[in-house]
């Protein structure tokens, strides 16, 4: 177990910046799951760490020792990659062992720490078979094993479940999670997938464009987003934003198509006056008879517990969650009560929260 | 695309059967006449059936060419230079691949540059390093005035000599460096997923490592292949061992070149009646081994060209 320090990591490949500039603490311990979108860094960054891709900036700090120039093997660090990587033309076992033969540890020592992983993965009966032979969710194991057999201060994991049908993605989710809590070990897990983020992760690193958008755990990224990318990035829908207008004294928000919002003025005391970018989670808006929010739903899709009605509001999209069993007809005009606490401003400038 | 109808199957057969039959026709030619005798061979007419004097031409063929220490000499030279092509060019290659050097580019253009300069072409100078091998350092030094110096101070003239003439050394080391053999393995290494060197990084391998414990297995396929071309190629050669091996008899030559040697000339012949059955038989003799190899690598060698082992 060893804790992470990351201090202004910096990558550039010539003249193209990926990572401008980040900086993360890790505990000894966590389990901390970066999540963006494709092209963010993320797993350029998850590569600095593990020492395949150089650092053009910064230092990078692995359980007290400044590791910028040590080789992969030398770092610690045990990493699962997304298509697995298996060694084609070696057996499981020997998958599993390599790095124990690299470094120099005896036959029947690697046999019964090989062992002793096959077991924990039951893997146990597939030993003498070579990847090929394996089903995906075998190698994605054989894969873990061969992180797992060599002890690591840092496990280091970069979309290892894209690969995964969707059932198999959750089944070995879970496991990822109970490994972790068995094993304690301090894991880095990059992934793109929500729902991977929120369900592993003890904090999870939201990245956009090669900087943290922020850092917190899956209930402050869901339920305080830190700036519009991460609102509109994390949650399925994403948060609502609608352009308007403050007036605290009255106690009002305005849209541009000249609707108006009430809200408990005690609650907004540090928001300023202006124009901000408003937001509301879709099943935080109860639909009512009078008063509220007007919108003009266009569209439906019913996802069975769920109905996400799709509609506009002055021009700009919004979606809402209500419960699967209401009907609504299409081409309908619905009403909609958000209550205080699930209002959300942001600086319509800056793209922080107010 | 994949079509199959009657008449395009039929057409098909015919067109490899011909072409089978073409290549086999002269094979058997030569097999008939290594089973005639002397008078038979030299009849006008066309022989296409088998004699029965096969065993006596085979070993008067044999003690005549000197066979069995030509077979040998052949045998060492085309795996010396078989066995140092595939070496070589997995290691110049493995450079290319996956190591990033000032001038990579400059060296993998230089290799490419060597495919339009085969051995005849450069054979006078490659002769000319053979019978001396530290005939360009001498030069060098007489060129820069080093030898004149230390001839001047110690009264010691340098004469570097070293003779490859006449030896295996000599035979395989001008025919080792191979350009086709670099680009079969770099286009095999270019296909290894990076993933897999990242994996074996994290894992501690070192690059040497990597070579032997992943490539190396790997690259299987291609090598029993590249080994096979390059055995063949090596035991075809006739010019440079003509040139290499003047000393018939001390060190011989190899097997092909002896056969220039059992085909019957005025002078060889003292004017009697040319005796080609014993020439063929010859041939069969030589041919064989590389048949053998060819028959026995024919599975690998087919995969190694055709297939990218995932």
């Amino acid at each position: 177990m060893a804790a992470i320090t990351l201090k202004n990591v910096k990558k550039n490949y010539g003249s193209t910046r990926v990572v401008h500039g980040v900086d993360l603490e890790v505990d000894a311990g966590e389990f901390v799951v970066i999540l963006g979108p494709s092209g963010c860094g993320k797993s350029t960054l998850l590569r600095m760490i593990a020492g395949l891709e150089a650092i053009t900036e910064g230092e990078i700090t692995i359980g007290n020792k400044v590791v910028n120039d040590l080789e992969p093997r030398e770092r610690g660090c045990a990493m699962v990659f997304q298509n697995y990587a298996l060694y084609p033309h070696m057996t499981v076992a020997e998958n599993i062992g390599y790095a124990l033969k690299v470094a120099g540890i005896s036959k029947a020592d690697r046999m019964a720490r090989i062992n002793a992983v096959a077991d924990l993965l039951g893997l146990k009966e597939f030993l003498h078979r070579k990847p090929m032979q394996l089903s995906g969710g075998q190698r994605q194991r054989v894969a873990m094993g061969r992180a797992m057999i060599r002890e690591p201060d840092v496990f280091l994991y970069d979309e290892p479940l894209s690969n995964l049908d969707a059932r198999l993605r959750v089944a070995m989710r879970i496991e990822i999670r109970k490994l972790h809590q068995r094993l304690g070990t301090t894991s880095l897990f990059v992934t793109h997938d929500q729902v991977e983020a929120m369900t592993l992760a003890d904090r999870i690193v939201v990245m956009n464009k090669g900087v943290i958008e922020q850092v917190g755990t899956p209930d402050d990224v869901y339920h305080r987003p830190a700036s519009i990318y991460v609102a509109g990035f994390v949650g399925a829908p994403g948060l609502n934003l609608l352009q308007a207008k403050m007036d605290r004294a009255m106690g009002q928000i305005s849209f541009n198509d000249g609707q108006t919002l009430s809200f408990d003025q005690s609650q907004c005391l540090h928001i300023p006056d202006g124009p901000v970018v408003f937001g509301f989670r879709a099943e935080q808006a109860q639909p009512v008879e009078q008063g509220g929010l007007g919108v003009t739903s266009n569209f439906q899709e019913a996802l069975g517990p769920t109905r996400l009605l799709h509609g506009l509001v002055a021009g700009e999209e919004v979606v809402v969650s209500v419960s699967g069993d209401t009907e609504f007809q299409s081409d309908r005009a619905v009403r909609l009560m958000i209550p205080t606490k699930a209002m959300h401003f942001f600086d319509p400038v800056t793209g922080r929260r107010l | 695309m994949i079509e199959r109808t009657p008449l395009l199957n039929l057409a098909t057969y015919a067109v490899m059967f011909i072409g089978a039959l073409m290549v086999f026709f002269p094979l058997w030619l030569v097999y008939v006449g290594a089973t005639l005798t002397v008078r038979e061979i030299n009849t006008p007419e066309l022989h296409l059936v088998a004699g029965s004097h096969l065993v006596e031409n085979i070993q008067a063929a044999w003690a005549r060419g000197h066979l069995g220490g030509r077979l040998f000499n052949s045998l060492i030279m085309s795996l010396g230079v078989a066995f140092g092509k595939v070496v070589m060019s997995a290691l110049t290659a493995f450079g290319l691949v996956y190591f990033r050097f000032p001038g990579r580019i400059v060296v993998f253009w230089l290799i490419f540059i060597t495919l339009m300069l085969p051995l005849e072409v450069r054979i006078v100078p490659t002769y000319a390093v053979a019978a001396n091998a530290l005939w360009p350092f001498q030069s060098l030094m007489d060129a820069s005035g080093l030898s004149a110096f230390i001839n001047s101070v110690s009264g010691v003239q340098i004469a570097l000599e070293w003779n490859l003439l006449n030896s295996y050394t000599g035979l395989i080391l001008p025919l080792i460096a191979t350009a086709t053999g670099t680009f079969l393995y770099r286009q095999f290494f270019l296909t290894v997923p990076d993933e897999l060197l990242e994996a074996a990084r994290m894992d501690g391998a070192g690059p040497l490592r990597f070579l032997v414990e992943f490539l190396m297995p790997l690259s299987r396929a291609n090598m029993a292949a590249l080994f096979t071309i390059m055995f063949l190629y090596a035991w075809n050669q006739y010019l440079w061992p003509l040139l290499a091996t003047p000393d018939r008899a001390g060190f011989g030559t190899t097997a092909v070149v002896e056969l220039k040697l059992l085909a019957p000339t005025v002078s060889t012949n003292g004017g009697g009646t040319p005796d080609w059955n014993v020439a063929m038989a010859g041939c069969l003799i030589v041919m064989l081994p590389p048949l053998l190899l060819v028959a026995f690598m024919q599975r690998y060698f087919v995969r190694g060209l055709i297939a990218t082992e995932k």
